[in-house]
């Protein structure tokens, strides 16, 4: 088989402030023969900006996109917004031709032209639909089997359906048979697909941070050892907003919040410290423990 | 009730104008505003809906087709759109309630209320390319951990594409 190549996508949250989640990545991905390569001239996908001006979003994602056709590769990412962006971004240029004309007007002076000749996707759509699951069981040397967990994920893991589509957003299953490959169980919780609250934070914490405690207590309700994500920003308001959150409301939470490719990186047989755990914010050693007596 | 009578002395009339929603309706998107019936599906599924008094989708897309223009645009709750595509996705009649949204958001910075975060944001994308600005501190931590350097946009053309689409008029350093 040949080896799966990608451009890869970082984004700018986890370089800023979620470096566990790149280290574990690019372990795991290595592991299962996916080689990464290194996109040295990408800019912002333009998410962050679109409330503002969904034209500049429009024209830092094509240019984005324009450096991968140039590649000739897809784009692999670990953020969900940058996924979904670019994904989104890609198919309305695709297929609005008058669009793609205004946008390579805007992009000819930079000597770019979107042409339409590459994918992006999140690593759970390209583990599902190129990779497969078999290739991934394989891999796997010590099965968390008894661990509990739970998985969160995101929004625009799956939404808007119409640009993402790879999962039934009301009841995904891509990420809870990704977690199930690892040995743990993943428990149901009360609204699994609600949202983190993140994209909110910085015009209204206490709307933000709500939503982030009440999954929090929904997760834990269940009775799970761990929350489970996929994207850097749904990581941040679950592991370093919470203990915030159990100072605002006076609780005790103390749940661990794992990335995917940390917890797929244990049933490999890599170590925590190899996976970044020491970078989380609220204390894995529970985990760790249950997963070490094993 | 006295409450209510003080609202009423305190209450501006309200001018509609009726061309607004074809402002709305003729962004990317936008043209689904003319076909929302008011259901509420979106407002009974947004996150932000259940923890905040006052932002209601429905009510804010029933207010652009009414072409209540200046309540809509200067509204605080109209920046709570966490942007999840919920409504989106489940709008019986395939309102882009998201899209419209972010379309009032736009018309609302264009006509000059916007939020600090944003203007944070586009001149970090300015002046770096991303948007953040990631301290030096974890470029060398990049390092020690055993991480790639992290790559540098060319910001010229990154700079020169921002200010083709206008976007500089958002970046700090930009305004006059």
């Amino acid at each position: 088989m040949s080896q799966l190549r990608y451009l890869f996508f970082l984004g700018c949250t986890i370089p800023y402030r979620v470096s566990s989640y790149e280290v574990a990545a690019r372990k795991v991905f290595s592991k299962l023969g996916i080689e990464l390569v290194e996109m040295p001239d990408f800019n912002c996908c333009g998410l962050p900006v679109d409330p503002a001006s969904h034209e500049m979003m429009v024209a830092l994602a094509a240019r984005n996109l324009c450096l991968a056709e140039q590649q000739g590769l897809n784009i692999i990412t670990l953020c969900t917004g940058c996924a979904t962006t670019l994904r989104k971004v890609n198919k309305m240029l695709k297929q609005d031709k008058g669009l793609r004309i205004q946008i390579n007007e805007y992009l000819k002076p930079i000597d770019m032209e979107f042409q339409g000749t590459v994918e992006a996707k999140h690593f759970v759509q390209a583990f599902k639909e190129d990779l497969g699951f078999d290739k991934i069981k394989e891999t796997i040397q010590v099965p968390l089997a008894g661990l509990r967990v739970a998985e969160h994920c995101g929004c625009h893991l799956l939404r808007p359906s119409k640009v993402m589509g790879y999962d039934d957003p009301e009841e995904p299953s891509a990420l809870k048979g990704l977690i199930e490959l690892t040995g743990a169980k993943c428990l149901d919780y009360a609204d699994e697909a609600e949202c983190c609250g993140y994209t909110v934070i910085a015009i209204d914490e206490k709307v933000a941070l709500q939503l982030t405690r009440e999954k929090l207590n929904h997760v834990k309700a269940a009775g799970a050892q761990a929350l489970v994500t996929v994207c850097p920003s749904c990581h941040l308001m679950f592991d370093m907003q919470q203990s915030r959150i159990e100072r605002m409301f006076s609780e005790k939470l103390g749940l661990p919040v794992l990335h995917y490719p940390q917890l797929l990186g244990l049933a490999m047989g890599f170590t925590p410290d190899e996976l970044a755990f020491d970078e989380l914010r609220v204390n894995p050693s529970k985990i760790l423990d249950a997963v070490g007596g094993l | 009730m006295a409450e209510n009578t003080e609202d009423s002395k305190n209450t501006e009339p309200i001018r509609l104008d009726p061309t607004f929603k074809y402002e709305v309706m003729k962004e990317h998107d936008g043209e689904t505003l003319k076909v929302c019936f008011q259901c509420g599906t979106c407002t009974s599924s947004c996150p932000t809906a259940r923890f905040s008094d006052s932002y209601r989708p429905r009510t804010i897309l029933r207010m652009a087709q009414l072409g209540i223009r200046r309540k809509v645009l200067s509204s605080p709750t109209l920046w709570l759109c966490t942007a999840c595509f919920t409504c989106t996705d489940r709008c019986p009649q395939d309102v882009e309630v998201a899209s419209v949204l972010r379309v009032l958001r736009n018309l609302a910075i264009k006509e000059g209320q916007t939020p600090r975060i944003y203007s944070e944001l586009a001149s970090n994308i300015y002046e770096t390319g991303y948007a953040y600005k990631i301290p030096e501190q974890r470029l060398r931590k990049r390092h020690e951990i055993g991480l790639p350097p992290l790559p540098k946009s060319t910001l010229d053309k990154v700079d020169k594409l921002i200010e083709l689409v206008g976007g500089s008029k958002l970046v700090k350093s930009k305004e006059v």
